[in-house]
């Protein structure tokens, strides 16, 4: 397999962007070649995951790239890091691992990347568009990027990421290619269970089929209600890159690449049909759930992926009323966190006791105060991991039956 | 190390290094994410058929890679600690490998060869004791004992 070097490319190798960029494209021809990717084009965006910090690797590579001189090169965003910046005294983890986790996240400043800290750059001015080739990690971000906006990215992750953003290049294949966007599975959703009134668990459920009947094939979703929104689908993405390895869905009639089921399988049969009932539906949401309903709470953890300022003008109207009994978390970016105070609404969550987590989130990171019951969720995401993550136990519900039940302080259904 | 047996055979290069260990097959793909615990080179997923296996210091021979791109942090640490494989022979190209034996060398100056090999000699591959890897930066010879 043998890459095809443009002059960009020689350029970037001989040294004529600096050591760090040599040594960047360095590693992503070997990476082009373990790929079969032909040659690089131009990245317009990179999203970093390395921040969250793994080991004393994650910061030697990265201080290896300062030592170089080494800047990047495209807008670069953050992912989210170990630590709350902005509220460190919410950290519950290891002094060493609160001192080695910040660095990580300074010296990735000091490399230009932007301190966005967010699993959804997709939120922030830094939104890319349709047809834009970026470099993106973090699997909800490049789910939601390729999905939902249309842009074109491969699984970046460790190491990878940040040799685009210090080259601005990535390796054309996979997913930057209009061949390889084509839907193979078609998901057909028979009838949604009349007693969901909003599209919330549809879609997680949906997502979560995806994520584990699909692999990394990429599906045609039939029949989301049509009150489906950037959020549910945010919520969809999500779950199936978690539950598997999807890194792009199309959803006929609702993202961009699908006006109609045809467009979505760009006029090819697919390769298998799934068809879900109301019960299947039903079945999957159920089993999101570790505990029974009326189990006892020790928290509602929301926002993973990161709270969007629409979700919180969700939310807001539904703190009214008497306080929660047991403690409500809610993830969001710096930048969502600017909006909801400059619209008032930090009052309502601060007179509610709501606790806003900036830079990291609920499972990454040791931040929630007490797990000694269950935890309650709206994420499929959050669903799926904090099991393993957290060792607790999770109850999934809507967004209203998440705040009933913190108010309950045990999981409550309306 | 002049066994009599010796057995050259050609590869492709991954991840350019030399080295030689006893063989290690693994009998399916191993996540080194959730799989390998790089402070001991032991194996860790409870699923796997080697599980509580010691990977450490020998050439690691798999058909092909499994799981998240964090594996690459992972095998990287392995290999900055000495727990890691001293060089890795693979049926199927794998970025995540690939990444994570080149930051090991880049950082550390600690090499982990990777190479790709045919079909064809795979079946001489799984019967090894014992292998030596010579890859240059395009082309490989592993010499199996």
């Amino acid at each position: 397999m043998t890459v095809t070097l443009a002059d960009a490319d020689r350029d970037l190798l001989g040294g004529a962007h600096g050591e760090a960029a040599a040594f960047a494209m360095r590693l992503m021809v070997r990476f082009a070649e373990a790929v079969g990717a032909p040659g690089f084009i131009d990245a317009r965006s990179a999203h970093i995951d390395g921040c969250l910090y793994h080991g004393q690797v994650s910061l030697d590579f990265v201080e290896h790239l300062l030592a170089l001189g080494g800047r990047v090169r495209v807008p670069t965003t953050l992912n989210v890091g170990s630590i709350d910046l902005i509220h460190p005294e919410l950290f519950r983890g290891d002094g060493d691992l609160l001192t080695a986790g910040s660095r990580l996240m300074i010296a990735h400043e000091e490399l230009g990347c932007v301190p966005s800290y967010t699993c959804a750059p997709y939120q922030t001015m830094f939104r890319p568009q349709l047809g834009w080739q970026i470099a993106w990690a973090e699997s909800n971000a490049i789910v939601f990027a390729n999905s939902v906006i249309g842009a074109r990215t491969n699984r970046y992750g460790d190491f990878t990421d940040l040799c685009c953003a210090i080259t601005g290049r990535v390796p054309n294949y996979g997913l930057h290619l209009t061949e390889n966007r084509r839907a193979r599975v078609v998901v057909e959703i028979a009838d949604l269970p009349p007693e969901w009134s909003d599209a919330g668990p549809a879609c997680v459920a949906v997502g979560h089929v995806i994520g584990r009947r699909c692999g990394e094939r990429i599906p045609a979703i039939v029949g989301l209600p049509a009150s489906t929104s950037e959020d549910d689908l945010k919520a969809l993405g999500a779950v199936s890159a978690s539950a598997g390895a999807v890194a792009m869905f199309h959803a006929v009639g609702l993202t961009p690449e699908a006006a109609t089921l045809e467009d979505a399988l760009q006029g090819e049969r697919p390769e298998e049909v799934i068809r879900l009932t109301a019960d299947d539906l039903r079945a999957t949401v159920r089993d999101l759930s570790t505990v029974p309903d009326g189990t006892p709470l020790s928290a509602v953890s929301l926002g993973t992926p990161h709270f969007s300022t629409t979700e919180f003008e969700r939310l807001v109207p539904l703190l009214s009323g008497s306080r929660p009994a047991v403690d409500m978390y809610v993830n969001t970016s710096r930048q969502v966190m600017e909006e909801v105070e400059a619209r008032g609404w930090d009052t309502a969550l601060r007179a509610a006791g709501v606790t806003v987590v900036l830079d990291t989130c609920t499972y990454v990171t040791t931040i929630m105060r007490d797990l000694s019951g269950a935890v309650m969720t709206n994420s499929g995401k959050m669903a799926y991991y904090a099991p393993g993550n957290l060792n607790v136990d999770v109850a999934f519900g809507s967004l209203a039956d998440c705040v009933a039940s913190a108010r309950a302080g045990r999981v409550v259904r309306s | 190390m002049t066994g009599s047996a010796a057995v050259p055979i050609a590869a492709i290069t991954l991840v350019p290094g030399t080295s030689d260990g006893p063989a290690f097959v693994l009998q399916e793909p191993l996540s080194f994410w959730g799989g390998l615990d790089a402070t001991t080179g032991e194996i860790t997923d409870r699923w796997h058929p080697q599980s509580r296996a010691i990977l450490a210091g020998h050439v690691l021979v798999m058909e092909s890679g499994r799981g998240s791109s964090s594996g690459s942090s992972v095998l990287a640490e392995a290999i900055r600690r000495g727990t890691g494989p001293a060089g890795i022979v693979m049926l199927t190209r794998d970025a995540i490998v690939t990444v994570g034996a080149m930051i090991a060398v880049e950082l550390y100056d600690v090499s982990c060869p990777v190479v790709l090999v045919a079909a064809a000699d795979w079946p001489t591959l799984v019967t090894a004791k014992r292998l030596t890897l010579d890859a240059g930066s395009q082309r490989a010879t592993l010499t199996v004992r």
